[in-house]
């Protein structure tokens, strides 16, 4: 089933009964040549590559609830290329591109908007600062757009420019940042895969990582015991968990990211708009509704749910930015399971067991990851060597200490991100 | 959430930073080489359940408690003060 504007219009005159459902449920069987564990945004990305890019399709995808109901249907949707870091810029950047090409490419329809986003900045070491980031997006081949006070005006008129404690100076200017469809990205890699043979297992939970003599032969599941040659582990907000199956310990700490959603507006926000220092960020979605998020809880959790105190803080940041939202009403908020490592960055490498591969360690960035991480992820596995654009995101940084990329540049600590 | 501090008694969470893993009472010797180093200060069980964290009772007595508490549910068990001859709040 190919959509077009076409094929639109067609159904839309015939009652809509022309559509199949765009990937087949399967059963798993007894043994593939690829499990990957996580039927989220990176693990299906990570199957859609593996058979587009390197022609394997013996593939079973694993989710223990249901397709995209993990953190790829929990975010604030923000598409962006705009690290400083050596390892995370030319990774984004990647990224970026793949977004870029994704609709075509997937037939699908994920509203990828490229509206723009907006770094502000209060004072002058924030601009230098900036300035330096902006320095090396434009390096790495990526836009930035220095914005002074009278040109952020023109484009966000909205803000508290005079606050008194954060007055904002200006701002950077990423124009090919934006917004996408969270769950279309992961239906629409679902049905790619889909389409070329991987088998997509709903409601199939992981229990045990099959181990013999240092190579992985397999996985236990709910579903019964299914043998593969390779594993890849893709299951961000479940890391551990899971890597404990194997024996491993991971340099993770699991964390609570709160977003919030007000109810349908008018047009008001037109670019994605943060605030580093209110620990805030907002954007609009095509409904209307504002989507705004803010920093982590700041205790390990696994409740998907926030705390009052930063949903408090949250509101508080966005009423001091922009006191225009104050009157809009809240629908909702919801929280994600974050893997938070050390150094903020993310982990896509071998484990140390043969044959079984880690993409994990996403922060609080993973879903403008999903394109590129799914893409090194399937490099990966069907190579054994990691792709070029990933190739910094490696598990033993942390005991080495060479490469890390702390990019907040707080230090090399859990506690500290 | 509110935690019980063994000196003020039951508090809010606002008033509480948290450190992590209770692990980092288990500083290792110097000389212990880099996985030792690397497990104490990067790997974590992380567990989804019963976890002993390290709290520091920021704005209240500023005394450093070890926290068992649910990581899913956030109910906490128990509280006790950090070991006194440990590099806790180093």
């Amino acid at each position: 089933m190919r959509f077009s504007g076409l094929r639109v219009l067609k159904e839309g005159l015939t009652g809509n009964k022309g559509w199949s459902p765009h990937w087949r449920d399967a059963d798993p069987k007894p043994e593939y040549d690829v499990v990957v564990i996580g039927g989220g945004g990176h693990g299906l990305a990570t199957a859609y590559y593996l058979a587009r890019e390197h022609g394997i399709t013996d593939v079973a995808v694993l989710e223990k609830g249901y397709l995209g109901g993990g953190n790829i249907g929990r975010n604030t949707t923000i598409v962006r290329a705009n690290y400083f870091l050596p390892g995370n810029s030319e990774f984004y950047s990647h990224s970026l591109k793949l977004w870029e090409g994704l609709e075509e490419e997937l037939n699908y329809n994920v509203m990828h908007s490229q509206r723009g986003l907006i770094n502000l900045f209060h004072n002058d070491g924030q601009r230098d600062a900036i300035v330096r980031r902006g320095n090396a997006m434009v390096n790495q081949g990526d836009d930035a757009i220095l914005l002074d006070r009278a040109a952020l005006r023109r484009k966000v008129p909205y803000l508290d420019f005079d606050n008194a404690r954060f007055p904002v100076q200006g701002g950077l200017f990423h124009p090919r940042g934006g917004t996408a469809r969270h769950d279309a990205v992961a239906w629409g890699f679902a049905r790619g895969a889909s389409d070329r043979g991987v088998d997509l297992v709903q409601n199939c939970e992981v229990t045990g990582i099959d181990v013999d003599r240092g190579r992985v032969t397999g996985v236990q599941t709910t579903r019964g015991a299914i043998r593969a040659r390779k594993v890849a582990v893709v299951v961000a907000g479940r890391s551990s968990q899971v890597a404990t199956m194997a024996g491993m310990r991971l340099p993770i700490e699991s964390h609570v990211l709160q977003a919030f959603v007000t109810e349908g507006l008018k047009p008001c926000i037109d670019h994605v708009v943060t605030f580093g220092m209110g620990h805030f960020y907002i954007s609009q979605s095509d409904k209307g509704g504002l989507v705004f998020g803010g920093d982590l809880d700041f205790y390990p959790s696994y409740a998907s749910r926030g705390n009052l105190p930063t949903a408090e803080h949250v509101m508080e940041a966005g009423m001091t930015l922009m006191p225009m939202i104050g009157k809009a009403r809240l629908l909702r908020s919801w929280g994600g399971i974050m893997d938070m490592t050390p150094d903020g960055s993310p982990i896509i490498d071998r484990s140390g067991i043969e044959g079984l591969y880690l993409n994990c360690g996403w922060c609080y960035g993973g879903f403008k990851a999903v394109p590129g991480s799914g893409h090194c992820m399937a490099h990966l596995v069907a190579t054994d060597r990691p792709h070029d654009a990933a190739a910094r995101f490696r598990l033993d940084r942390f005991r080495t200490g060479r490469g890390l990329m702390d990019e907040e540049g707080t230090g090399s600590q859990h506690s500290l991100h | 959430m509110r935690i019980t501090c063994p000196i003020c008694g039951a508090r809010d969470r606002r008033e509480f930073t948290v450190k992590g893993a209770a692990l980092a009472l288990e500083r290792p010797a110097r000389d212990a080489g880099d996985v030792a180093w690397d497990d104490y200060l990067h790997n974590r069980d992380n567990p989804a359940g019963r976890s002993a964290e390290l709290w520091y009772h920021e704005t209240g007595c500023a005394a450093w408690i070890v926290v068992v508490r649910d990581t899913v549910t956030h109910e906490v068990f128990e509280t006790r003060l950090a070991d006194g001859d440990t590099e806790a709040g180093s």
